[in-house]
């Protein structure tokens, strides 16, 4: 069985990000960048599989600038086997390449690829749109198993557990498909050296997206980006009692 | 302008944050119908036809629609669109499920997560856990969004009388199938709709000792929800995540205890009214969005706080 690992280029999920002055965007000039966490969770749920001898080849593919090679080599390192970039110097956040022309673009790269099984992010934790996965299982036809907390792999379909708003849900796709990943599925390991070091040397592609017949056009344009209002902290209570007088008398809360 | 709203529903009942998604549209203007499917889901339709402001509701009633399978409501939707300026969903997992499926058939670029409208092709929505929020125009001629129920008020679910249509469902997609299902059983309110949340995080320590935050939480009638770390421990299962990747909260009174206050989860609840934090760490990030922070051992004040309630 062949996987297909789709992941994203963002900023770390530790940092404090800001927003340009200018309301055009948010500023990733010299922040650290990763892989989505989620995206690191689908990593290792292939390389799982791999290890458990369902697996026989995993393709991580990303669609953003050059420097998106880094997350490649990163997902390369943990165990994906080769790496496929779609270059673009589009914003892949905001305004840029969107969840549909991504969901298209890995749709022509599916086409080549033909793999058995897509594993990706639930959300990516920049434009938080959670779509693109859903998106990709629409252009393909494909069975969608999202928001998933565990896979399992059976003749020619997967049983997927779902984290759903009233708790889970298990469904039964037909293979291919597309899952997404939620936090619960596992937990992602650290690359070690010696596989950062052997990583460097597996197979990258560069695709240009004029290859694959794209061009990319935003379909939301972005009028502005601004700070959420800030919310003022409050004071500090001394005791339980103090703290119950004044969200009865003061905040009438209780 | 005319709005399609996929409902939401549990088989028995109309979910209140179909409501809220209502009072959304009514800020687009125009008529409103509702979108209802299901399997037996009449009285389901019936509630949705007597809420206000709604004057049209699509009832699609089939077996194949029990379980809400994305891959067989998606076509229905895709169907309908063409009638509609607009087309709305929440932003729960039941929305985010399904709304993008029919986005891409639809060859649309859905918005995600709304939270204002400025007009009718122009939204506010939250990126980067909160920290940025991007106002976007679409240039789609149908607009399909989901949308974040906290932000805006529901309408009556009395008052309408609008007429229920069916509409003829095909057949399956057969690309899925339901397996089974493991809800939580809760006698308190609803997390997203509660007007008081009591929260846990990993200072909880353990699943017994979550009952403190459950004890606190049945004292005030609220619901009770958790941080990211307090799930991932096993504390609490998964539908109590409040945050970026989880729930949106905003209720009058959101009580953090032991939770540190990482962005993503202030993400989930620093809309609520009222904030307060118990947590023995001083420098805690929670502090800056908390109305009222008591630095202490949640041991010691949790069990007070319910003594004197
Ligand atoms: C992709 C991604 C998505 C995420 N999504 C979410 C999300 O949706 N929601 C979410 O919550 N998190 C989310 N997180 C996780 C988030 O980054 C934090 O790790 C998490 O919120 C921390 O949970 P916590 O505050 O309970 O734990 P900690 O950060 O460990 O904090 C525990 C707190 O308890 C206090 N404490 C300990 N003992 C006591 C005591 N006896 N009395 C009083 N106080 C005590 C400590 O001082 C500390 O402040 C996400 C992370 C990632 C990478
Ligand atoms: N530029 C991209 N390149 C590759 N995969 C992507 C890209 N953008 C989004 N994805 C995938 O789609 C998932 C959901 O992203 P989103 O719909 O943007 O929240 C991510 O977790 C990734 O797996």
């Amino acid at each position: 069985m062949k996987i297909l690992v789709p992941i994203k280029r963002v900023v770390d999920y530790n940092v404090k990000i800001r927003v340009k002055s200018d309301q055009s965007g948010v500023d990733l000039a010299n922040v650290k960048m990763s892989v989505n966490p989620f995206d690191e969770i689908a990593v290792e749920e292939a390389v799982r599989l791999k290890e458990a001898g369902k697996a026989t080849e995993i393709v991580a593919v990303t669609i953003g600038p050059e420097k998106a090679q880094e997350q490649l080599r990163t997902a390369m390192a943990v165990g994906a086997d080769r790496g496929i970039l779609v270059q673009t110097d589009q914003p892949i956040d905001l305004g840029g390449v969107e969840p549909l022309a991504v969901a298209k673009t890995l749709k022509a790269i599916i086409e080549k690829e033909s793999p058995d099984l897509v594993i990706m992010g639930k959300q990516s934790i920049d434009d938080d749109s959670n779509q693109t996965g859903q998106m990709l299982a629409a252009l393909l036809g494909w069975a969608q198993g999202t928001f998933a907390s565990k896979l399992e792999i059976e003749d020619s379909s997967a049983k997927v557990t779902r984290e759903i708003d009233g708790g889970l849900e298990t469904i039964s796709v037909n293979l291919p498909a597309i899952v997404t990943t939620d936090l619960r599925l596992n937990e992602p390991r650290y690359a070690k050296l010696p596989d950062i070091m052997k990583a460097k040397k597996k197979q990258l592609d560069v695709l240009d997206p004029s290859e694959l017949g794209f061009s990319y056009e935003p379909r939301l344009n972005v009028v502005s980006v601004s700070e959420p209002e800030e919310r003022k902290g409050g004071i500090k209570v001394a005791s339980v009692d103090e703290l119950i007088e004044k969200l009865k008398n003061e905040a009438k809360v209780i | 302008m005319s709005i399609l709203i996929l409902a939401e529903h549990d088989g028995k009942e109309l979910s209140p944050v179909t409501l809220n998604v209502i009072g959304a549209a009514t800020k687009i203007g125009g008529d409103i119908h509702i979108l209802v499917c299901g399997k037996d889901c009449d009285s389901i339709a019936q509630a949705a036809a007597s809420i206000s402001s709604v004057s049209k509701v699509i009832k699609a009633d089939n077996e194949v629609l029990e379980h809400h399978l994305a891959e067989n409501i998606a076509p229905i939707i895709v169907d309908l669109a063409k009638d509609y300026t607009h087309v709305l969903a929440p932003a729960t997992t039941f929305g985010k499920n399904i709304l993008p499926r029919a986005a891409a058939l639809l060859d649309v670029q859905q918005i995600s997560d709304i939270i204002v409208i400025e007009d009718a092709e122009t939204f506010k929505r939250p990126v980067y856990a909160g920290n940025a929020i991007a106002t976007v125009k679409s240039s789609d001629s149908i607009k399909l969004i989901t949308v974040r129920g906290t932000n805006f008020d529901p309408v009556e679910a009395a008052g309408g009388s609008a007429s229920v249509e069916e509409y003829s469902v095909t057949a399956s997609q057969d690309l899925s199938s339901f397996v089974s299902a493991e809800l939580s059983e809760s006698e308190r309110p609803e997390l997203t709709s509660a007007k008081v949340v009591v929260s846990g995080g990993r200072g909880v320590g353990s699943e017994e000792k979550f009952e403190l935050i459950e004890q606190l939480a049945d004292k005030l009638g609220g619901a009770v929800g958790a941080s990211r770390a307090a799930v991932d421990a096993g504390y609490v299962p998964n539908d109590y995540q409040v945050g970026q990747t989880g729930k949106v909260v905003a209720p009058e009174l959101y009580i953090a205890v032991g939770i540190s206050g990482a962005i993503q989860h202030l993400a989930g609840m620093k809309d609520s009214k009222v904030i307060v934090a118990i947590n023995r760490d001083e420098d805690a990030p929670i502090f800056s969005v908390a109305d009222y922070g008591l630095v202490a051992d949640l041991f010691d004040a949790v069990p007070e706080l319910i003594e004197k309630l």
